[in-house]
C-alpha cells in the first residue's frame, strides 16, 4: 500500500510542478500583452497567441498525472496495491515533465515576453516570433516523452 | 515549385503621357519601379510634394469622415465579415472618382463639420452639469449672491471649511469679538466639506463680522451667481435639455449620411492611389521633353507590356535579363496545393537567388508532419470542412489568409488521415459513448472502430521508430535537395564532400545501429541485416567519416594540421544531426498529448454513468473540453511544424533572405479594383 502514495505524490509533483511554470509563462507573457493591446488593440489575437505558448508545460503535466492516476487505478475508485519500489519508480518517473515543466514554462514566458515586442514593433514577423517560445518548449517535450515511456514501462 | 523569371524593364516616354502610362502601370501592377535615390543635374525632378500632401489630407479627410459615420451609425458586419475580403470595383477608379471629387470631399467636410458641433454641445452639457453640481449647496438661497445690501445692511454669502450649526457659528463669533451683536446668519447647508451660510449685518459691522469670520476660515465664493440658484438652476436645465436635443439632431444628421459610406471609401482609396503615383512621379529622372523608369517586371508579361507601352504611348521600351551579380525580386509561382505553404515559407524568407525555392516540397512535409501530431480523425474533419467552407463561401477574401486556410484545410485532411491510422476519433469518445451510455463491454485494448494501424498509445516505442524514420526521411530530403543544387551549380567537390560523404556516414551509422542488441531492446524489435549489409555500413560510415575529415577544410590548401582540424570538427556535427533526428520524437509526444487529453475530457464527462443528467454532463464536458483540446493541440501542431521545417529541414540546405517582389499597384484599403487586364 505504501507504493500508492509515492506514485501519486508522483502525478502530483508532475501537475504542479509544471502547472506553476506555466501558470508563472503565461502570466509573464499575459503582461507584456495587455501592453501592446492598450497601444494597439488589433494585435490582440497574435499577442494571445504567444501568450498561449507557454500554457502547454501544464498541460503535460495534467497529461502525465492523467496516465499516473489511471495506472495506479485510482481514477476508477479505490486504487491498486502497489509495491514501494514500483510506487518510486513511478514518483521517478514523473520528475522529468515536472521539473523541466516548471524551469521551461518560467524562460518560455519571458521569452515569449520578449518575442511579443517583436509583435508590436514588427507585426509582419510574427511567425519567427513565435519560434522563440517554441525552441524552449522542446525541452518540455523530451522530457514528457521520457516520462510517458517510463511510465509505460514500468510493470504495475 | 519555382521562382518567377524576372526581367529589367526599362521604359522612355514623351513627358505628356508620363501621368498615363504610370496610371497604366499602377493599373496593371506589373512592374516593381526601381527608383533613383539621388536626384541629379542632367535630370531634374518635379517637385510633387505639395500636390502629393493635398491628396494626402483629403485622404486622411475621408478616413476620418469613415470613422464618424462608425462611430454615430456602425455598419451591421456579419460574424465572419472579416473574411469576406474587399468589394470589388469594375474599371479605373481614377474614372469611379474623378467627377464627383469634389462633392465627396464636401460630404467628408459636412461630416467633420457635423462631428465638431457634437462635441461642442457635448462639452456644453457636461460644462452646466458641473455648475449645477457646483451650485447645489447654496440651493436654499432665494436671492441672488451678489445682491446689493440696503442702506443700513450688507449682505454677503461664504463657506467655511468645517461643517457647523447656527448656535456654533454664533458662539465662536461672539468668542472672538464681543461687540457684534447685530448680525444674522442662515446656513443655507453643512456638510463634511463645509457650511454654506448667508450673512446680513450693520454696514459698520460687516469689516469685524467678515474678520471673525475669517479666523475660521471663513471666504466668499470665486464666482457669484447674479440670479437666486434655484432659477439659475432650472435655466441651466433648460438649456441641457436644448443642447441634448441639437446633439440628437446632429447624431440624426449623421446618421442619414451613411449612405455615403461606400462613397467616401472610394474617395479615400482614390486619393490613397493618386498620391502612391505622385511619390513615383516626383522621382523620375526627366529631361525637358522626355522621361525614364526602370523596374523589374516577370518575363512572361514582359513581352505583351512592351507591345502595349510602344504602341499606345510611343514609348521606347526594353527588357533585358538581369545581370549576374544583381539581385533580383523574388516572386513564387506553385500549383494550386504548393501556392498554400507560401506563407509558411515567406515568413521565414523567400530564396535567394540561385537558390531553389522549397514551397512544395516543404508543403507536402508540412502536411504530412502537421497531420502526424494532430492525429484525430475527428479534428481533421472539423478543421477541413470549416476552412473548405470558408474558402468557398468567401472567394474573396485576401491572398494570405486564404493560402492559410488553403494549407489547413490540407492538414486537418492528413490529420484526417492520421486518425484513422491510429483509432482517434475525438479520443476514445466512442468507446467511451458505448461503455456507458449503451453498456457495450468491451474487451481491454480493444475499440468500437479499432485502429486502421496500431494505437500509439499501446505501443509508443512503435510510433516513436516511425517518428524518427520520418524525420530520417525528412532530413535526408533537405540534403538531396542540397546535393541537387550543388551539382545544378556545377560545385562537384561540394557535392561530394558536403552531401554523399554526410550521406554515407550517417546512412552506415545507422545501418550498424539497426541490427544492434540495443536497438531491439529498445524497440522491441530485431532486424538481421545479412552479412554483407554489416561490411558495407561499416565501410559507408568510416568512408563517409575519413572523406569529411580529410575534405572539410579543404579551402585551406597546403595546411593540413588546420585542415584537418577544420575536417575534425565538422565531424562533431554528428552531435548535430543526432539532436535534429531526436527532434522529431516531439511528433509522438504531441500526437499522444491529443490522444490523452481528449481522453480525460471522455472520462470526466462520462463520471455520472448512464442517466439524464449524466448525459447533459457528458455533453456540455464533450463540447467545452474538445474545443480547448482542438485549440491548444492546433497551435501546437502549427508552432512545432514550422519548427522542424524552418530549423531541421531548412537547416540542412536553405537560407533566404531573398527581396520580395513588391509591383507598383493600386495599393487600396477599401475596395479591390478590377482594372482593364
Amino acid at each position: 500500500m505504501n507504493g500508492l502514495v509515492w506514485a501519486l505524490s508522483g502525478a502530483i509533483v508532475a501537475a504542479a510542478l509544471a502547472g506553476c511554470g506555466s501558470a508563472y509563462g503565461v502570466g509573464m507573457a499575459g503582461q507584456a500583452a495587455s501592453g501592446v493591446v492598450t497601444e494597439d488593440p488589433s494585435k490582440f489575437a497574435k499577442v494571445l497567441l504567444l501568450q498561449l505558448l507557454p500554457g502547454t508545460q501544464g498541460i503535460y503535466g495534467l497529461l502525465v498525472a492523467f496516465v499516473t492516476l489511471s495506472r495506479i487505478g485510482i481514477l476508477g475508485g479505490g486504487g491498486n496495491d502497489i509495491a514501494l519500489t514500483t510506487g518510486l519508480l513511478i514518483l521517478a518517473a514523473c520528475l522529468p515533465t515536472g521539473i523541466v515543466g516548471l524551469i521551461s514554462g518560467i524562460y518560455q514566458g519571458k521569452t515569449a515576453a520578449a518575442s511579443i515586442g517583436i509583435v508590436a514593433k514588427k507585426p509582419d514577423q510574427f511567425a519567427k516570433a513565435m519560434l522563440f517560445p517554441a525552441m524552449v518548449e522542446t525541452y518540455a517535450i523530451l522530457a514528457l516523452l521520457v516520462t510517458v515511456l517510463c511510465l509505460f514501462s514500468i510493470p504495475v | 515549385m519555382a521562382v518567377e523569371q524576372m526581367r529589367k524593364i526599362s521604359i522612355c516616354a514623351l513627358k505628356k503621357h508620363r501621368k498615363t502610362v504610370l496610371e497604366r502601370l499602377q493599373e496593371l501592377g506589373w512592374v516593381e519601379i526601381c527608383l533613383e535615390p539621388e536626384e541629379t543635374e542632367a535630370f531634374p525632378r518635379t517637385d510633387t510634394a505639395g500636390a502629393r500632401n493635398a491628396f494626402q489630407k483629403r485622404m486622411h479627410l475621408a478616413d476620418q469622415a469613415l470613422e464618424i459615420l462608425d462611430r454615430y451609425a456602425p455598419e451591421k458586419k456579419p460574424m465572419l465579415h472579416s473574411l469576406e475580403g474587399k468589394p470589388l470595383l469594375e474599371g479605373s477608379i481614377y474614372d469611379h472618382v474623378a467627377v464627383n471629387r469634389s462633392e465627396y470631399s464636401r460630404t467628408a467636410n459636412t461630416l467633420i463639420q457635423l462631428d465638431q458641433e457634437l462635441q461642442t454641445q457635448r462639452t456644453n452639457v457636461q460644462k452646466m452639469k458641473l455648475q449645477i453640481e457646483e451650485m447645489q449647496p447654496w440651493m436654499k438661497l432665494d436671492v441672488p449672491m451678489i445682491r446689493p445690501g440696503t442702506k443700513r445692511c450688507d449682505f454677503f454669502v461664504g463657506t467655511l471649511p468645517a461643517p457647523y450649526t447656527e448656535k456654533e457659528v454664533r458662539s465662536f463669533l461672539s468668542e472672538e469679538n464681543e461687540t457684534l451683536s447685530l448680525y444674522t446668519i442662515q446656513i443655507l447647508s453643512a456638510a463634511r466639506d463645509g457650511t454654506y451660510l448667508a450673512v446680513i449685518c450693520m454696514k459698520e459691522e460687516t469689516k469685524e463680522l467678515e474678520c471673525a469670520l475669517r479666523n475660521h476660515g471663513f471666504a466668499r465664493p470665486s464666482q457669484l451667481l447674479d440670479q437666486p440658484p434655484e432659477e439659475k438652476r432650472k435655466q441651466l436645465e433648460q438649456r441641457i435639455r436644448d443642447a441634448k436635443e441639437s446633439i440628437a439632431g446632429l447624431e440624426k444628421q449623421i446618421r442619414e449620411l451613411q449612405g455615403e459610406r461606400e462613397h467616401l471609401r472610394l474617395m479615400s482609396d482614390y486619393y490613397r492611389v493618386r498620391t502612391e503615383k505622385y511619390e513615383v512621379l516626383g522621382q523620375l529622372p526627366q529631361t525637358r521633353a522626355a522621361f525614364a523608369l526602370a523596374g523589374y517586371v516577370p518575363a512572361k508579361v514582359a513581352g505583351p507590356l512592351a507591345a502595349e507601352l510602344t504602341e499606345r504611348f510611343a514609348a521606347s521600351v526594353d527588357v533585358e535579363r538581369i545581370p549576374e551579380e544583381e539581385q533580383s525580386p523574388v516572386l513564387l509561382h506553385n500549383n494550386t496545393f504548393a501556392r498554400s505553404g507560401e506563407g509558411v515559407l515567406a515568413s521565414f524568407g523567400l530564396p535567394k537567388k540561385d537558390e531553389l525555392d522549397p514551397t512544395g516540397i516543404m508543403t507536402v512535409f508540412y502536411v504530412f508532419l502537421f497531420g502526424l501530431m494532430l492525429s484525430d480523425a475527428a479534428y481533421g474533419a472539423i478543421i477541413s470542412s470549416a476552412c473548405g467552407a470558408a474558402i468557398l463561401k468567401f472567394p474573396r477574401m485576401e491572398e494570405s489568409l486564404k493560402k492559410s486556410l488553403q494549407l489547413f484545410f490540407w492538414c486537418g485532411l492528413s490529420t484526417l488521415f492520421w486518425g484513422i491510422m491510429f483509432g482517434g476519433y475525438f479520443g476514445d469518445a466512442l468507446d467511451v459513448i458505448a461503455k456507458t451510455f449503451f453498456g457495450v463491454s468491451l474487451p481491454e485494448g480493444q475499440s468500437v472502430i479499432p485502429a486502421l494501424w496500431f494505437v500509439p498509445l499501446n505501443d509508443p516505442m512503435r510510433l516513436l521508430m516511425y517518428s524518427l524514420l520520418f524525420g530520417c526521411i525528412h532530413l535526408f530530403t533537405g540534403l538531396g535537395i542540397k546535393g541537387y543544387l550543388c551539382i545544378k551549380n556545377k560545385d562537384f567537390m561540394a557535392f561530394l564532400c558536403d552531401v554523399v560523404f554526410w550521406f554515407l556516414l550517417i546512412l552506415g551509422l545507422l545501418l550498424i545501429l539497426i541490427p544492434s542488441s540495443m536497438f531491439a531492446s529498445m524497440f522491441g524489435l530485431e532486424v538481421t541485416f545479412p552479412a554483407f549489409v554489416h561490411v558495407l555500413a561499416k565501410g559507408m560510415a568510416i568512408g563517409g567519416a575519413l572523406g569529411i575529415l580529410l575534405f572539410a577544410g579543404r579551402r585551406r590548401k597546403n595546411q593540413w594540421g588546420i585542415r584537418l582540424a577544420l575536417g575534425a570538427y565538422d565531424l562533431y556535427n554528428i552531435t548535430g544531426w543526432l539532436s535534429d533526428l531526436l527532434s522529431y520524437s516531439r511528433l509522438l509526444a504531441l500526437g499522444l498529448a491529443t490522444g490523452v487529453i481528449a481522453s480525460v475530457v471522455n472520462q470526466m464527462g462520462s463520471m455520472m454513468g448512464r442517466s439524464i443528467p449524466g448525459i447533459l454532463l457528458f455533453a456540455v464536458v464533450f463540447l467545452v473540453g474538445h474545443t480547448f483540446n482542438l485549440a491548444i493541440n492546433l497551435l501546437g501542431a502549427y508552432v512545432h511544424t514550422c519548427r522542424l521545417q524552418y530549423v531541421e529541414f531548412f537547416g540542412k540546405f536553405y537560407e533566404g533572405g531573398g527581396k520580395e517582389f513588391t509591383p507598383f499597384r493600386s495599393n487600396t484599403k477599401y475596395v479591390d479594383i478590377k482594372g482593364g487586364k
